[in-house]
Order: C-alpha cells, then sequence, then structure tokens
C-alpha cells in the first residue's frame, strides 16, 4: 500500500494510506484519547473523545472515522479541542457513578484516567446529574457484574461479544437516558452467556467487572504472564499475583489468543489457591494414607519399584505420564522409566484421545499432528468440523471459526450427530449415525471423483495409492452412504462439492473421530479426503486434529508412548536405541512397552505388579471403570503424583505433592505444535514440588541420578536428542513461543507442514472400508450412548470442580435424551433416570433437547459421582489401541418421580 | 410453544427484517410479549435474546408486563389539559388503585395517558379500549368504570390479568 503525508501538529508524517486519522497519530506516536474505539473492534465513533481540528473543515473531525487524505493537516492538541473533550468527559461523569474508592476498575479504569487529566473534580464540574441514575448492579451472572450506573454506552462489550467472539450474545436495550446493555432478558443469567469474560477486558470502566472482588488494586498485584493449564489452545494469560495468592486472569495479546480467552481459563484458576491442595508426602501405614517425610516417600516407592523389578523383572513395572505436566517432566518421567527401571511401559492419556491420530497421520503424511496454525484457520474459506464440539471444548478455536463465518464468510460444514453450538453457524450440518465415520467420508471422495472435483495434479505428484483407494471408494455411492449413515445424499453431494472446491478447506476433527474402534480408519479417510482434493499443505488448509489436553502434543513429542524414544523414534530401530543408549548412559530395552489399557489388563493377570503415575486420574477418565478399579486395587504398589487427592491418589500407596501449573518453568506445546512457556507465577503450597524435581528424586533413588538445575537445561537435552525440538530454547520462547518442527536455534519454526513434500515423502491414500462400531443397539441395551466434555468442567475435574462459578453453570452430571425418546420412556426435563451398559450403571439428571439424535443419548464424563466411563466400551482400536469411547449400546430407565428424584 | 402461538407466526418466512411483526403479532396474541415469546422469536429468526429485548424496549409500543382487558387512554393534551383531564386521572386512579402505567390487580383495567386522542372539541376524554367518551367530569368516569365493571362481573367469573387477555382483533 503506498504511503502519503500528512501534517500532523505542525509536523510532517509519512503513514499508510487508507488508514484513519486516529491510526495515522497512533503511529506517530502522538495520544489521542478514545472510549468507544478499541483497536480489535470495529469502528463505532460515538464517543466523540478522539476529536481533532482538520484544516478546511469548519466542525472538529473524530479521527477514529476520518480517513486520511493527502496534504491533511491535523491539529490534536488545540484549546478548542482540549474544550470540547473536556465537555464529553464533563458529560460522561455527570450519569456516571463516580464511586472510584471502591470500584473494580480504578487505576486502570479509562475514564478515571480522562477525568484527572482535564482536571474535572467535583468543584469545576459544569454538569452535575441527578443521583437517580445509580443502581443496582446486576450481579446474576456466576463470573460477572454489569453495573449501569459506570456504563458509557461505548459498545466496545455489545462489539467484542459479536465480532470477537462471534456469541453476540449482548446488545443496546432501552432509550435515551435509560440505555445500558444486557447480556440476556432483563438480567445477565438469564442467556446465552458463557462467561467467557472478553466484555470485561475490553470495558473501560467498571461498568463490567470480575464479579469475585479482587480487593487489590491494580497497581498492587504482580503480573505474569504463562500459559492456560487447560486445553491444547495453549491461550497465554496473564496472572495477578498479590501475597502468594492468584487473584486475576486476563487474556494476554499475544498469539495464540490475542487477548481472548475462555470461560476456565479466566475464572477456572482458582484451584491453585485451594485448602486442598496436596501440601506433604504421605505414604500408606495400615491401610491408612498419613503424612511422611520426602524421603520416606521416595525411598518407599525406590524400594519397592526395586523389589518387584528384581523379582519380577523392568517389564512388570509401567508408568502413566502426563498431558497435564511440562515437556521437560515428561521427557524426565520416560527417560526415568526407560532408563532408571528399564521398561518402556509407559503411556498416557493421549492413548485415550488421539492415538488414533498419531497412528493414522503418520502413516498417511509422516506426522500426527495439526498441519496449520490456529490463526490460519481464520481465513479458511471452508471449515469442516467434524467429531468435535469446538466451542466447548477448544473455546478459542470456537470462536476463531465463528470469526471466520461471520466475518470473512467462509462456508461452514458440520458433520455430527449431534446438534452442536456449531450448527448455528454453519452452512450445512450432516447429521451422521454415531460410529459411521468411515462410511461418509468415503462417500464424500466418491461424489468429488465421479464429479471430477478431485486434484489430478496433486495426486500425481504428491501422493500414492490412488488406484487402490478408488477401488474402495467406488462403492460408496451417496445413496449407500445414506443407508448407512442417514445422511441425506443430497446434503453429502453439496458438502463434498464445497469442500472440494473450495480455495482453501481445512478440516478440524477431534474425539468424534478418534475414540472408536475404527479410530486409525476414521483418520485415515480424513488424510485421504484431504489429499485427493489437493486441500493440505497450504495456509489455511489442512488436516487439523485439536488436541485435548494443555500438553498432550507435548507428551507425545516427548517420548511419554511405550513405542517410541522423543521425536516419534522407534524403540525396535537399533540406530535410534543405540542413540538414547549411549545418551543417557544405560541398556534400554527395544520392546514396545503396554498402552494405557493393557496396562490395567495386565496388572488383573499379575503381568504388571508396580504403577507410577503421574498427574493422571484414570479412576474417571479412562473406559470400563470398575475394571479399572478393579485393577488399581490388585496392583501391588502404586505411586500417584498429583496436586489433589484425586480419586486416583486416594488408592495409592504412596502419594507425592506435585506443583501446579502456575508454581514451577517449563514448557508446554499446544495443538498448533507452538512450543511455549511456563513461569513460576507462585511458590508451591506446602512442601510441594514440580514433578521433574520429584522425578530428580526418585530417578536418584533408583540409582540413576539426574542432575539438572532448571527446566531449560532438561529443555536443552531434549533438543539435543529430539529432531523436531533441536532448535527450541527457553530463551527463544519469550515472546510468542515456536512451532515445530525446528530443526535449529536460528529456525523460526513451521506455521503449517507439508508444504512442498510430506514428511514421508509421498502422501500415502490408504484404501479404507466401512467396519460398524463393536457394540450396537439391540432389544436390551436399546440407545447408543456417546460421551464428551462440556465447556464448564474439565476432563475428571480435579481441577474444575473446585471453583465456585464453574460449578455455579454446571453443578453435576446429566443426560441429554431426544424428547420423543424421553415421551415414550416417560422421562422429565430434570428428573432422575438410571443409564445402563454391559459395564455399569449410573444414576444421573435428565435433560430433554433436540440437541441428541432419537436414540442416542450423551453424557459428559467429568463427574465422578455420575461417571460415564462406568458406562462406556473398552474396546480397542487394533492400531492405536484407543478405546471406543463414544459409541456404546445402553438402555435407559426412570427413576421416581420427577418431584422426588430417588 | 403452544399450536397457536406457532400458528400466529405463520408469516415468517426466514426474511430480514422480520422481527418487528413477529414481536407485534405475539402482543397481538397475548396482550404483551412473555418471555418465552422472546426466546421463540429470538430462536426462529436467530437473533440474539438480548437484542430482541433490546428493540422490545426500544419501542413504546412494546409491552412486557400484562395488560388489563380493558385500557384506559386518558387524554392529556393541550385542550384536555386545560379542561382539567388532571381531575380525571386523579378519579381513576382513586377509584381503581391504580398509578398510571398500572394494572389493576385483578386484570381489569391498565391505566395509560396520551398526548392527544384528535377530539379536543370533547375534552376532557379518555378511550377504554376502542370506545371514546368525551366532556367528562369525575363522577361520569367514576360511574363508567363502575358500570364496566358489573357487566364484566355479570358475563363471566373474574379472571387474573395476564395470557387471558383479548385476542387479536377484539
Amino acid at each position: 500500500m503506498p504511503f502519503i503525508t500528512i501534517n500532523i501538529d505542525g509536523r510532517e508524517h509519512t503513514v499508510q494510506e487508507g488508514v484513519t486519522v486516529l491510526e495515522a497519530c497512533k503511529s506517530a506516536g502522538i495520544p489521542i484519547p478514545a472510549l468507544c474505539y478499541h483497536p480489535k473492534l470495529r469502528l463505532a465513533g460515538n464517543c466523540r473523545l478522539c476529536v481533532v481540528e482538520v484544516e478546511g473543515w469548519k466542525t472538529l473531525q473524530p479521527a477514529c472515522v476520518t480517513p486520511i487524505t493527502p496534504n491533511m493537516v491535523v491539529r490534536t492538541d488545540t484549546p478548542r479541542v482540549r474544550s470540547a473533550r473536556r465537555t464529553i468527559v464533563d458529560l460522561l461523569l455527570a450519569s456516571h457513578d463516580c464511586d472510584c474508592l471502591v470500584c473494580e476498575a480504578a487505576g486502570r479504569c479509562e475514564l478515571q484516567k480522562l477525568a484527572y487529566e482535564y482536571g474535572l473534580d467535583r468543584r469545576s464540574r459544569s454538569f452535575i446529574g441527578d443521583e437517580d441514575y445509580v443502581s443496582m448492579p446486576d450481579e446474576s451472572s456466576p463470573v460477572l457484574r454489569y453495573d449501569r450506573s459506570k456504563c458509557i454506552n461505548c459498545t466496545r462489550c455489545i462489539r467484542a461479544c459479536g465480532e470477537i467472539q462471534g456469541k453476540g450474545v449482548i446488545a443496546a436495550v432501552n432509550r435515551s437516558r435509560d440505555v445500558s446493555v444486557s447480556g440476556g432478558i432483563v438480567e445477565w443469567s438469564d442467556s446465552k452467556c458463557d462467561g467467557c469474560g472478553e466484555c470485561i477486558q475490553l470495558c473501560p470502566t467498571g461498568a463490567l467487572s470480575v464479579k469475585a472482588r479482587i480487593g487489590v488494586r491494580d497497581w498492587d498485584v504482580r503480573k505474569v504472564r504463562t500459559s492456560c493449564a487447560y486445553c491444547g489452545v495453549g491461550c497465554q494469560l496473564e496472572m495477578w499475583v498479590h501475597e502468594g495468592r492468584l487473584v486475576k486472569v486476563d487474556g494476554a495479546d499475544v498469539v495464540p489468543n490475542y487477548g481472548s480467552t475462555c470461560v476456565k481459563g479466566r475464572f477456572g484458576h482458582d484451584f491453585v489457591n485451594s485448602a486442598e491442595r496436596l501440601k506433604t508426602p504421605m505414604v500408606r501405614r495400615n491401610g491408612m494414607l498419613v503424612p511422611a517425610s520426602w524421603d520416606e516417600a521416595i525411598g518407599r516407592i525406590a524400594s519397592e519399584l526395586e523389589r518387584i523389578k528384581n523379582s519380577h523383572g523392568p517389564d512388570s513395572i509401567a508408568g502413566l505420564a502426563s498431558a497435564r505436566v511440562s515437556n521437560e517432566e515428561n521427557y524426565l518421567f520416560q527417560k526415568m522409566m526407560r532408563a532408571a527401571v528399564g521398561t518402556n511401559n509407559v503411556d498416557h492419556c493421549a492413548r485415550l484421545c488421539h492415538a488414533s491420530t498419531v497412528a493414522g497421520l503418520a502413516a498417511a503424511f509422516g506426522s500426527g499432528a495439526m498441519t496449520n496454525s490456529i490463526a490460519e484457520l481464520e481465513h479458511a474459506s471452508c471449515i469442516l468440523v467434524t467429531g468435535s464440539n469446538t466451542t466447548e471444548t477448544h473455546p478459542v478455536i470456537g470462536t476463531i471459526i465463528r470469526r471466520a463465518v461471520r466475518e470473512h464468510g467462509a462456508k461452514l460444514i458440520v458433520v455430527d450427530p449431534r446438534r452442536i453450538d456449531l450448527v448455528d453457524n454453519a452452512t450445512l450440518w450432516l447429521r451422521q449415525r454415531n460410529g459411521t465415520d468411515v462410511a461418509w467420508i468415503n462417500g464424500m471422495m466418491n461424489v468429488i471423483i465421479t464429479e471430477n472435483f478431485h486434484d489430478k495434479a496433486f495426486i500425481a505428484e504428491r501422493t500414492e495409492g490412488f488406484d487402490e483407494l478408488w477401488e474402495v471408494v467406488r462403492q460408496f455411492t451417496p445413496e449407500r452412504v445414506e443407508e448407512i449413515t442417514t445422511i441425506p445424499a443430497g446434503l453429502l453431494r453439496e458438502a463434498a462439492r464445497i469442500y472440494a472446491t473450495s480455495p482453501a478447506s481445512s478440516i478440524i476433527y477431534s474425539m468424534g473421530i478418534t475414540q472408536h474402534v475404527t479410530g486409525t480408519d476414521n483418520v485415515l479417510s480424513v488424510a485421504n479426503l484431504a489429499m485427493i482434493t489437493g486441500q493440505i499443505g497450504k495456509p489455511s488448509s489442512g488436516v487439523n486434529p485439536l488436541r485435548g489436553q494443555n500438553n498432550v502434543q507435548g507428551a507425545c513429542d516427548v517420548g511419554a508412548l511405550p513405542n517410541v524414544f522423543p521425536g516419534y523414534q522407534k524403540v525396535t530401530d537399533p540406530a535410534v536405541l543405540e542413540k538414547f543408549e549411549k545418551a543417557w548412559g544405560r541398556d534400554l530395552s527395544s520392546r514396545n512397552g503396554l498402552t494405557v489399557v493393557e496396562i490395567m489388563n495386565e496388572i488383573e493377570k499379575n503381568g504388571i505388579r508396580g504403577l507410577v503415575i503421574m498427574g493422571e486420574n484414570p479412576m474417571v477418565s479412562d473406559p470400563n471403570l470398575a475394571h479399572v478399579e478393579k485393577a488399581l486395587q490388585n496392583v501391588e504398589f502404586l505411586a500417584v503424583m498429583d496436586i489433589f487427592m484425586s480419586e486416583t491418589a486416594a488408592m495409592a500407596d504412596v502419594v507425592l505433592p506435585a506443583a501446579s501449573f502456575a508454581e514451577k518453568e517449563g514448557t508446554f506445546t499446544n495443538t498448533e505444535r507452538r512450543v511455549i512457556l511456563l513461569r513460576e507465577v507462585l511458590p508451591p503450597p506446602g512442601e510441594a514440588l514440580p514433578d521433574w524435581k520429584i522425578i530428580c528424586r526418585l530417578s536418584g533413588a533408583l540409582g540413576y541420578p539426574m542432575n539438572y538445575s532448571s527446566a531449560a537445561e532438561i529443555m536443552e537435552e531434549i533438543a539435543a536428542l529430539t529432531p523436531i525440538y533441536a532448535g527450541i530454547r527457553h530463551s527463544r520462547l519469550f515472546s510468542e513461543g515456536v512451532q515445530w518442527p525446528c530443526p535449529d536455534p536460528t529456525h523460526p519454526g513451521t506455521r503449517f507442514l507439508h508444504k512442498d513434500r510430506f514428511s514421508r515423502g509421498l502422501g500415502k491414500l490408504h484404501p479404507v472400508d466401512f467396519i460398524p462400531p463393536d457394540e450396537l443397539p439391540d432389544d436390551q441395551y436399546p440407545f447408543i450412548l456417546s460421551t464428551g466434555r462440556i465447556l464448564y468442567h474439565y476432563h475428571t475435574g480435579t481441577m474444575t470442580r473446585r471453583v465456585g462459578a464453574l460449578n455455579e453453570y454446571a453443578p453435576g452430571g446429566f443426560m441429554e435424551i431426544h424428547p420423543a425418546d424421553a415421551l415414550r420412556l416417560d422421562l422429565e426435563n430434570g428428573g432422575r433416570a438410571r443409564v445402563t451398559t454391559r459395564r455399569g450403571s449410573i444414576e444421573t439428571e435428565v435433560r430433554v433437547t433436540g440437541r441428541v439424535a432419537e436414540g442416542s443419548v450423551f453424557i459428559p464424563f467429568h463427574f465422578v459421582e455420575a461417571a460415564a466411563n462406568r458406562l462406556t466400551n473398552d474396546a480397542l482400536d487394533p492400531v492405536a489401541k484407543i478405546p471406543e469411547l463414544k459409541v456404546a449400546a445402553c438402555r435407559v430407565d426412570r427413576i421416581g418421580t420427577a418431584m422426588g428424584g430417588s | 410453544m403452544d399450536e397457536n402461538f406457532n400458528y400466529r407466526l405463520w408469516r415468517y418466512d426466514g426474511a430480514q427484517g422480520e422481527l418487528i411483526p413477529l414481536l407485534q403479532s405475539a402482543q397481538d396474541h397475548f396482550g404483551y410479549i412473555p418471555r418465552r415469546a422472546i426466546k421463540y422469536i429470538a430462536d426462529v429468526t436467530g437473533t440474539p435474546e438480548a437484542s430482541v429485548y433490546g428493540v422490545i424496549t426500544f419501542y413504546s409500543q412494546f409491552r412486557l408486563q400484562p395488560m388489563g382487558r380493558y385500557v384506559i387512554r386518558v387524554c392529556d393534551g393541550t385542550a384536555c389539559h386545560v379542561s382539567s383531564s388532571r381531575m380525571l386521572i386523579d378519579a381513576i386512579e382513586d377509584e381503581l388503585s391504580v398509578e398510571i402505567g398500572g394494572t389493576t390487580s385483578d386484570g381489569l383495567f391498565t391505566l395509560t395517558t396520551v398526548a392527544c386522542l384528535g377530539c379536543c372539541s370533547l375534552a376532557p376524554v379518555m378511550m377504554i379500549n376502542d370506545e371514546t367518551h368525551g366532556k367528562l367530569t369525575p363522577a361520569a368516569v367514576r360511574k363508567i368504570l363502575r358500570e364496566i365493571r358489573r357487566r364484566d362481573a355479570a358475563s363471566k367469573p373474574p379472571q387474573a390479568g395476564g395470557e387471558c387477555a383479548r385476542e387479536a382483533g377484539a
């Protein structure tokens, strides 16, 4: 864009053509006050504070909506301008409840700053309103407070909710002097507001504030940037700390979230302050867990593991690493298991979410991770979302998808058995029968190839196996697919055409694709679809599995898997084995270890006798809980490191208190392969230690000393052994993090994968035939049960269920059932029902809703008192060993009357 | 949502700019706009609930509270005002124990004022539903109100205000 010269306050400035006067002033370093203007939002031009003099114009011009013209002469600080601004602030104050002494916003309030700047003390104000504008604030939302008497109607919140979050739940209500904003009908709670708090962050005054009074002033707190502990988006947060307590969280304005975050990120970190945090090591004595010293606890673990190893061999011990702790800690954990204990029996809960992605995408492309960056999704022209309830599980990515649709006109295709919230924004919604994904994907490819929309050049140059693929795909005509999936043939055709012909199509998928006995097949099919249309290897276009946990990508990357060392280097490869034996100075096992579900099975057969678990809670997260419970009771020795006495820790022989994410240094790797930094925001409570320090102690006690002075030092070791992390150092990560692959310290990182060639060379098209789910409904168990997550809780709830506001939003478990089924079974909304499968039975609250299809039931798995995983099927995908958590056959029975419950 | 209400919304065909007609038809049906109608209209039009609420609160024609079966519009325009319309209002407030804008507890009357009814020669004037009463005195007003109350009690048992309000076009 060309540059032009304008004159601001008597000096020439060269600025980009097409910008506004306000932007030009900003780039020239000249401050212009503005209340309704915010760089992230569309222009409102309503506060008039930014007025300036422009030569040739009689009236003052609002700088925020006035475009610059060549040779424009602007004056920003004349008496006339100052007088006009002063009047505006004066008028705003006339109807403003100026209780700055106790206002939540004091110190960061933009109106307060202006009032001070323009000297508008009570005596010099020309406009004094009556007092009747002071009203009681609306405190009906669990997380925020709206105080009308401090609202200046700048509409930033309305635009933030609509334009940034894509939700649009806030609107202006009433008329003239009564105008205010509302998040619902009359009251905030009576709305679809999900509490993300974007509006609070952008409010210039104290009108919208955090409901739980912080009680500390902006200037008294220490603000530390770190990474969020919840989902795989890896939001950068600014944590406010005062006297060793976390008092507030804001979104940090950097990649990948640019200031946004979700209700969990903003309001869900209270758990670090919880009195229930583990503060001392505990060992089981006479059946009771009692406090012990670190030396005693570590000594006990070491002696038990040594004993088991000596009598039954190293492979009778297994370890569960964690997708919730840092890369450095997962690296040390697997190093300890492999070098100190001598077994490859190390796995973590990625087995339960994206094992099939790692297996499937590695087979198809050569590397199993999100191919594109989060930010690129905003500019995709078509987004196909399947098996991902993105707005609840990855809320910030959900908002980016909504923005792509609302602000940039992307077409959104949702393929999901549930009517998830994204359906509201979708161009097309295809409701498939649960577990029939291979069929509809093959059907789409059938349409694409039959109608000649496939990318012949891409197929010829970049892939192999097209003819074999076509042999299978040709059988999946849309009509046959309709029989299998219930997706109308016409809709499938339309979706196929949109996906294939859009300039940049991106596929987003998650657990709905992976958690099946055909999980790997599903992933291969998704990869096929992207490859035959050439929708991969370019910006905004590719295959994007959303990783669930904050560091599930990293835990896999650094080798917390039974078949690979860090960087997905196979334990069975002699060259790799030699490299690690040399680096770690021990003989290592070249035998693939056991996976999560296999470990539980082996315990039952006495194959596994000792188990070390770091920050995982299989007693809620794993399928077929009755079986897990039995295994954990039977295992000879169980040691758990955690931040709380989780359901699993309560069964352990030794429990070690760990530092939370906010109490240590380290790195996470988010879903877009970005290695991001964790800072020590708070000291750990009591005697708790970061997991990496615990592992160092334990490994030393096992006769394999580890000496690291910092997490950064551990990262240097990871980089030396892991080609995709070779260039990563903590010192590089302070601003934005680095996306792997990053082969050397000067490499900038990789925004999107597979640009000119796939990691494996040619992309491999795998012909995949349709196989039905392991367990289908029958007379005895007539419903299809599916499980998943909700926005307000995280995984097994160890953290979120200790946060008051989140519990207010979602106090307990429930099941969703279709109105027609509810009528047949005489179930009422809010009543109780029993859900039973071949593996177990739970009682829960009934929600009658059209979100689920007839014949289907959905249950979130966060709630231990109604644990969905008592019901789920632990049948495994033969390749990835991922259990089929998404489909089980169940029956539903009413309990008692709707009034009484039972 | 009851069948009848869905029927009232027949004219919505997904076109933009239909929100106000929909709100009018809901108000015609219920006599006011109940909360469930706001939710329903927000849902069928894909408009956020708060935006629908914003539109309702912007226009004075929309009501969020039920109206009485008899809506009294006392004219307080210039001609009526100088003819002591204030006395009529005082008499009604006293007779019905209700303030301007309010509805009697039995749901029978709602008292409102208007700026002009366009028949200044009959000042002071009021309308009760579609019927106009002119050259009024406080005593005449009380008589009219008592007569309505008597007729209403004779025709049907008393009902509470709310969704039993008048049918559209009645």
